[in-house]
Order: structure tokens, then C-alpha cells, then sequence
């Protein structure tokens, strides 16, 4: 006859902390949000403040005697307009308990940048021509949008479309119409679409 | 209807203050896909969570219940469509969820 051995239970691991549970939730929370790939690394209200900007820029810019003064009226804006965007959204990626840099927020400056950064170096190379300023910027801004908004919600590569859209209208266009297309594209669409990406998105 | 999720707002300490209807999985899977979209479409949140029909329905339906999403029905064509949204109350309930698992994380550092 068989001899009977007592059951041993196998020892088992220690069974999760409180800690390690937290983290995992917080961990599947923001997996499940990057994955829903609606999370907008950009912030909706930080945009309508810098439209809000660009709007005030483009009425003492267009208050000046020559191109090259409204010009840097423009690089004011387009100094503070960045650092204002950049408060708003560390403070929606806060809000939302998602990392600054994770997912989205990665693909999107991952996208965004190259376009930025050609676009500062071609208005340097083109100081000169001043007039082909707002044109370039409108356009290279644009394909930011849109390279970045790739990584987002429609509404963002369809705001980028817009700008390009502006951009091609101030290239072909008289020079003095270039401060309402800035103000109408940097100020208006981003307050346009702004709106229901806060209101909508997060924040 | 609040009711439905156990001991929300419970004073007694932080585990009675957990929102138990949002801790399972699968609810809080919703409620977090939600909170960063609009809508989505009951095949959306299918695919997004992974799961089946009637599992992904007897966790939206208790979510509807406590208020927490709302469920739209209509027709594409032909086809029936489930649009699911979150509510103000379902909005409050993730953030109230993540401050809670926050503050376990925070005490756990503490001491």
C-alpha cells in the first residue's frame, strides 16, 4: 500500500504590497489612456492662451512703421507663446497623472520639433527677406502640427492642415495682409480649435 | 444610484474610502479610456480592453448604473451603434481613484 506523505504547500511569493498595487493600477490607468491614443500631449487651454497672444502681437505689430519692427513683435510672441504652451502642458500631463515624456507626449516632440527647428533656421538664413517670414513659419508650423498631431487627437492634424493652408495664402499674398493672416491663423485657429480640445481632451 | 459603488466617500480610513466599483479591472479600464476620449463605440472599448461581448456588457451596465458613463444607442445604416461617454460623476470618481492610489504610494514612502 501506498504510503501517504502530508501535503506540503509549495512556499509562495509574498503577496503584493499596498505600494506595489497602487503602482500597478496607476501603470494600467496610463497604459489604458496612452493606448486609447486620444491622450493630447497638447493642451487645449494652453493653446487659446497662446492665440490670446498671437492675437495681441498681431494688433501692436501691425501699429509699426516697417516690416522688420513688426517682425519682432512677432519673435516676442513667438518667445513667449512656447513657454506659456510648455507651463500648460506640464500642468495637463500633472492633472492627468501621466509622465511628461511617456507616449504620446514623446511621439509628438519626437514630430513636432524637426519641422520647428527648420523653420527657426530657414527665418534666420532668410533674415533678410522678412517678408517671406510669416509664410515660412506659418507653413513649417503647420507641418509640425500635423507630423505631431499624428500621434494625437484628428483635431490636431486637422488645426496643423489649417495653418499650412494660411501659410500658402501669406507666401501668394501681398506682404501687408501678412499681420491679419498671422493674427487670424496664430490667434484665431488657435483659439478655434483650442476650445474643444480642452474642453473635450483633458485640459 | 451612487450607492453601487461601495463606500465611496466613506470616512472610515483609506481602504473603506476606496471606490471598489472603479477598482476592478476592467471598469477601470473603461472609465480610463474614457476620461481621455469623447466617446467610444462599444467595439472601441472591445478591442481597446481586450475582452468579450457580455464581459465588456455587465461591466459597462454596472458603470451606467452608478452613473458613472452613459450609453447612447442609435443606427449607422443599418448597423446599431453603442456610443459610451463619461460623466461629470465618472470623471471625479477616476480622479478621486488616482488620489487615492497617490496617497498609498506616498504613505508607503513615508514610513
Amino acid at each position: 500500500m501506498a504510503s501517504v506523505r502530508p501535503l506540503h504547500r509549495a512556499p509562495t511569493s509574498e503577496p503584493p504590497t499596498l505600494h506595489a498595487r497602487a503602482m500597478d493600477n496607476l501603470a494600467f490607468i496610463r497604459d489604458t489612456m496612452e493606448a486609447a491614443g486620444s491622450f493630447t500631449a497638447v493642451s487645449g487651454w494652453g493653446m487659446v492662451a497662446v492665440g490670446i497672444i498671437a492675437t495681441i502681437a498681431a494688433t501692436v505689430a501691425s501699429a509699426q512703421h516697417s516690416v522688420l519692427r513688426s517682425i519682432y513683435v512677432w519673435i516676442a510672441a513667438a518667445v513667449l507663446a512656447p513657454c506659456v504652451m510648455l507651463w500648460a502642458i506640464v500642468r495637463k500631463a500633472r492633472r492627468a497623472h501621466v509622465p511628461l515624456l511617456s507616449g504620446p507626449g514623446r511621439k509628438f516632440l519626437l514630430s513636432f520639433s524637426p519641422p520647428m527647428l527648420v523653420g527657426a533656421l530657414l527665418v534666420l538664413y532668410r533674415a533678410g527677406v522678412v517678408v517671406a517670414i510669416p509664410g515660412t513659419w506659418l507653413l513649417l508650423y503647420g507641418t509640425a502640427v500635423v507630423a505631431g498631431g499624428a500621434f494625437s487627437v484628428r483635431i490636431v492634424p486637422v488645426m496643423g492642415i489649417c495653418f499650412m493652408l494660411a501659410g500658402t495664402l501669406a507666401l501668394f499674398t501681398p506682404s501687408t495682409w501678412n499681420d491679419w493672416i498671422m493674427a487670424a491663423a496664430f490667434g484665431g485657429l488657435h483659439i478655434a480649435f483650442g476650445i474643444p480640445i480642452g474642453w473635450r481632451h483633458g485640459g | 444610484m451612487r450607492g453601487k459603488s461601495d463606500g465611496v466617500g466613506a470616512s472610515s480610513g483609506r481602504a473603506d474610502a476606496l471606490d471598489r466599483l472603479i477598482h476592478e479591472r476592467l471598469r477601470l479600464g473603461i472609465v480610463s479610456a474614457l476620461a481621455v476620449n469623447d466617446s467610444l463605440s462599444f467595439s472601441d472599448l472591445k478591442k481597446l480592453m481586450k475582452t468579450t461581448d457580455g464581459n465588456l456588457s455587465v461591466h459597462a451596465r454596472k458603470l451606467e448604473e452608478a452613473d458613472y458613463i452613459t450609453c447612447t444607442k442609435s443606427f449607422e445604416g443599418r448597423m446599431p451603434k453603442t456610443e459610451y461617454k463619461l460623466t461629470a460623476l465618472g470623471r471625479r470618481a477616476l480622479e478621486r481613484y488616482l488620489d487615492h492610489m497617490e496617497a498609498l504610494i506616498r504613505a508607503t514612502r513615508e514610513r
